[in-house]
């Protein structure tokens, strides 16, 4: 009897490796840009509309004939927010589909997850995840589109600066970005001086109430403002438990709640705080002397277009992502890997949605902190501040 | 009996067979680098089949353990520069003595009180692991150095000669991955064949007649609980060293489930069988990846309906069918 149940498993196990054979099919004429994103899962509100943005630019720069004269060809995997399933998912985009240029990571994890295997297999990776790991130190074949949370810090704790603030309460999630903007934050300070922490509390992303954390920091002798560093639901939280105590204090946020859904969840309780963010936000009262200007309203129009869905600052990461790639390709005028990262390396004054790229040899963000305009909150909507 | 043994043997010679023509098949080092992954989780869940299906005691943290081996072992090797193998051993060592400590009061338990707390168990683990940025780097995950042995590096991205034939790394991690598994099937086919597996089988069929006819049986369901929770953390170890990276996501409680679904799938108490189910289920979500947005919906069906129709899971099915037809042939003959 065992020998038919072996006989079967054999039979199983060709049938799995024959199929794993079959998915090994590739054509070498287009141009092939890798992707895996958090399409589902608990990032999915990043990984979505980035895939819908390079599905819909590939389509647009195809239209219009390709890059140097050859299509794009879009090969993307969904790794649902899980590192593991990120990894082998590059590994499956440089091994077996054997693409030119991964765009791609849109969360920190999933990005450090897959830099090894792309370092070893040497081909260029722009990331569309935040955290400073994924840039300083640098590593040779890793680029990322969004601004770091240490520029955001930066950002937040000038402008505090410039209005006279000097002692900050310090409120944080303990998810991947909270934790990450606390620690940031604590070394901006250091390196700004002039201004400094006087306290310090946390909260956990499933919290319901943050009176208690809200509390502690306005009896804190000398504090002058308070700053939350969160993503999700939580800031929102804070926010409504901000107003519901009456602080007085100016009340920043980090550019982690820099979308409409956050203003419709925080209601009238977010009225006069302020935060970091693209300027996608506010393209209308952009002047009109900024070159960014056309750029960011051409995405939105286009992207509400296409998907008849509001447009948000993480499919804009994606769009600089691809942009940048194209970029590249168009000015190596080859795909030969090594050309194309010289070409990524050296890309100056490339204006896109997030900001204006400068890449360098020790900078593979090319960023600059004011790429995140100041906005506050007044009757219901963003205003531009600076 | 001897019948019964030469039939484990012979289990583990075919496993053997297949894992060593696996590469006969296999021309992409993406293909490598799954299979790897399959041998060092499969070897995970045959630890978790001496629980769930020799013992019959349900663990749903079982991620847990395996979060821990891994953790311990990147971050001894890769903050404080130890060796591989006594990282390893220390690992498991540690998550032995949690596993005793927590798993006496709670193996007092029964049924759904006991997986609950193991469910709490691993959820603490997670949680930990989520929390302690210093040391483990959060909810972003921290790199993790390759396996050593005496200073010698198995790194998936290098070159090696094994017996004068050049082979690259992916196919060197995937043949160690391979011998480990072996290793593991022989060991809990060992352990099943002997007293204390008798003694756990009884205790899977009546905990109060075991205990009547003087099994202690307290004593032996914590002593697999450790036992399956030391696989887990070595698996878990080696898992980390080759992936290179490591996030609490594999200490979390979809993984858990993810391993108890593997043992389900594929064939409670059948070694063989729940190695099937990690290959499956392994396997599928790289299939499936090129239905894109119906991915998860066909996942889904298709464990649904295996379960359905295959209630006893794939290979005790599998087996049985066999086993009919070959009766109802025979009896033609006769």
């Amino acid at each position: 009897m065992f020998k038919t149940i072996t006989r079967c498993a054999s039979k199983f196990v060709a049938i799995a490796a024959v199929s794993l054979l079959a998915m090994n099919v590739h054509a070498a004429d287009p141009i092939r840009i890798g992707s895996f994103l958090s399409v589902t899962g608990p990032a999915s509100f990043l990984g979505d509309p980035e895939l819908k943005t390079l599905q819909m630019y590939v389509e647009k720069i195809n239209e219009k004939g390709g890059v140097l004269g050859r299509q794009l060809e879009l090969v993307h995997y969904d790794d649902a927010g899980n590192a593991s399933k990120a990894r082998n998912f590059a590994s499956r985009l440089i091994r077996s589909d054997r693409v030119d240029i991964i765009v791609g990571g849109s969360t920190t994890g999933a990005t450090m997850a897959a830099v090894p295997m792309v370092e070893q297999a040497r081909i260029p990776f722009i990331s569309l995840a935040g955290a400073v790991v994924i840039t300083t130190p640098v590593k040779e074949w890793v680029f990322k589109t969004p601004q770091s949370d240490y520029m955001a810090a930066v950002r937040i704790l000038n402008d505090m600066k410039t209005q006279g603030l000097s002692k900050v309460g310090l409120i944080s999630g303990t998810g991947g970005f909270g934790s990450s903007g606390r620690e940031q934050t604590l070394k901006a300070v250091k390196e700004i001086g002039g201004i400094e922490v006087v306290g310090d509390e946390t909260y956990s992303g499933s919290d319901t109430d943050m009176t208690a954390q809200l509390t502690n920091l306005r009896n804190v002798k000398g504090v002058d403002t308070i700053l939350n560093f969160g993503f999700g639901q939580g800031p929102a939280i804070v926010t409504r438990n901000y107003d519901q105590l009456g602080i007085e204090l100016p009340f920043y946020q980090s550019h982690g709640v820099a979308s409409d859904g956050f203003l419709e969840l925080a209601g009238d309780s977010a009225e006069g705080l302020r935060l970091p963010a693209s300027p996608l936000l506010v393209p209308e009262s952009l002047p009109e002397s900024d070159p960014q200007k056309p750029v960011v309203e051409a995405y939105k129009s286009e992207y509400e277009e296409r998907w008849d869905a509001k447009v948000s600052t993480f499919g804009a990461y994606a769009y600089d992502g691809l942009m940048l790639a194209v970029a590249a390709i168009e000015k190596a005028g080859t795909t030969d890997k090594a050309a194309v990262r010289e070409a990524l390396e050296s890309i100056q004054g490339h204006v896109g949605v997030t900001g204006t790229f400068n890449m360098s040899a020790d900078d593979h963000n090319g960023l600059k902190a004011d790429s995140f305009r100041i906005l506050e909150v007044r009757d219901g909507s963003w205003k531009l501040i600076n | 009996m001897a019948q019964l043994s030469q039939f484990r043997l012979k289990g583990l010679l075919i496993l053997a067979i297949v894992i060593f023509a696996v590469p006969l098949f296999i021309t992409n080092p993406f293909h490598y680098g799954l299979a790897t992954q399959i041998a060092l989780i499969a070897g995970a869940v045959v630890g978790l089949n001496l629980l769930v299906g020799f013992a019959g005691q349900i663990s749903l943290g079982h991620a847990g353990f395996f979060g821990l081996g891994a953790y311990f072992s990147a971050i001894t090797t890769s903050t404080y520069g130890w060796s591989a193998i006594p990282a390893l051993v220390v690992g498991a060592i540690g998550v032995a003595i949690i596993a005793w400590v927590v798993g006496r009061p709670i193996l007092r338990l029964k049924g759904h009180y006991l997986s609950m707390a193991t469910l709490a168990v691993g959820f603490i683990i997670a949680i930990i692991l989520n929390n302690e940025r210093e040391i483990t780097g959060g909810p972003d995950g921290m790199p993790v150095v390759p396996f050593d042995v005496f200073g010698w590096e198995l790194s998936p991205f290098g070159q090696y000669t094994l017996f004068g034939m050049e082979i690259s790394g992916d196919l060197a991690w995937y043949l160690f991955a391979g011998v480990i598994l072996l290793v593991a099937v022989w060991l809990a086919q060992n352990l099943i064949d002997s007293p204390i597996g008798r003694a756990l089988r009884s205790v899977h069929g009546s905990e109060v007649a075991a205990s009547v006819v003087g099994v202690n049986t307290a004593k032996y369901k914590s002593l697999v609980f450790v036992i399956s929770a030391v696989y887990a953390s070595v698996m878990g170890a080696l898992y980390a060293h080759y992936q290179g990276f490591v996030t609490p996501a594999i200490a979390g409680f979809d993984f858990s489930i993810i391993l108890i679904t593997m043992v389900v799938l594929g064939g409670m108490g059948s070694t063989i069988g729940v190695i099937i189910g990690a290959v499956v289920l392994e396997l599928l979500p790289q299939l499936l990846a090129d239905f894109q947005d119906m991915e998860m919906v066909l996942f889904g069906l298709i464990l649904m309906l295996t379960m359905i129709f295959m209630p006893k899971g794939l290979l005790p099915t599998a087996a049985n069918l066999l086993a009919k037809r070959r009766k109802k042939s025979a009896g033609g003959d006769v």
